[in-house]
């Protein structure tokens, strides 16, 4: 505050945009939007994965290739291979302190994320469409 | 420090300290915090059996037939077991840490409450998911 006299600028002015992650609060705004798409779709997962134990390989294609299972599983990829990161994302920041251990452990957990979220979601595609 | 003591009978306030993780007792709230991070972790990496039971799914009867048959083995079950587990108990606690997120429970009293329901809800919830799952198993 001391400074602020030589400096025209607000208090607020020079803050912005400097908070840890200069992204304010949308990592955390992500985590509780997907945490909560999460609820009903895990329910329905399991519940459905359940309802499949021991069935043959083609009653889960024809489950996988319906078209409200096949978009639901999309869905909860999508939102548990984005949530995944953000978690990893927060437990490796807090652990990691070596700044290029660090960075090589966030862009492996996001560059992993993609694509194991990328395959799951073309084999139902795969499933869905060349069924 | 080995002169706290000394410290705050010289009148000066003691400082705080961190818990010494090997001889402290955790309290139920923070033994559930850090499990919830350990169980998003567990999680993250055993969403990969989700993975592989797709891309086995989308292969053929023969890679659907050897996951599954990795799944049927007793290592499988473990795993599949206790990321049941894991899965209940971070889905419980997640919602905890939502109401919390809207103000809500935030008192000791409430949180250590809530703290022990978390884990009634996890276990009965995966103990209820496995007995409906060997009933269908049994059923076929």
């Amino acid at each position: 505050m001391s400074d602020n006299t030589s400096s025209l600028r607000s208090p607020l002015g020079r803050a912005r945009g400097l908070g840890s992650a200069k992204d304010g609060t949308h990592h955390w705004w992500a985590q509780r939007v997907t945490a909560i798409a999460l609820i009903p779709l895990l329910l329905w997962f399991v519940a459905s994965i359940v309802s499949l134990a021991g069935a043959p390989l083609p009653a889960v294609q024809a489950w996988i290739a319906s078209p409200i299972s096949a978009v639901l599983l999309l869905s909860l990829i999508v939102a548990v291979f984005h949530h995944a990161q953000l978690g990893l994302q927060v437990v490796i920041e807090d652990y990691v302190h070596a700044e290029g251990v660090k960075l090589v452990l966030l862009l492996a957990v996001k560059g992993a994320a993609w694509l194991f979220g990328g395959i799951a979601a073309f084999s139902v595609l795969k499933i869905a469409f060349g069924g | 420090m080995a002169n706290d003591q000394t410290r705050a009978a010289g009148g000066k306030r003691p400082r705080p300290l961190s818990p010494h993780l090997q001889v402290y007792r955790l309290p139920v709230t923070a033994l559930s915090s850090i499990t919830h991070r350990a169980t998003g972790v567990a999680l993250s990496v055993g969403t990969l059996l989700l993975v592989c039971w797709l891309v086995a799914a989308a292969n053929g009867p023969a890679a659907f037939a050897s996951v599954s048959a990795f799944i049927g083995s007793p290592i499988g079950m473990v795993l599949l077991f206790g990321w049941s587990l894991a899965l209940f108990y971070h889905l419980g606690n997640g919602i905890r840490h939502l109401f919390w997120d809207a103000g809500h429970g935030f008192d000791i009293a409430t949180a250590e409450k809530s703290a022990y329901a978390v884990i009634a809800f996890a276990v009965g919830a995966t103990l209820l998911a496995w007995i409906v799952a060997f009933a269908v198993l049994g059923g076929r």
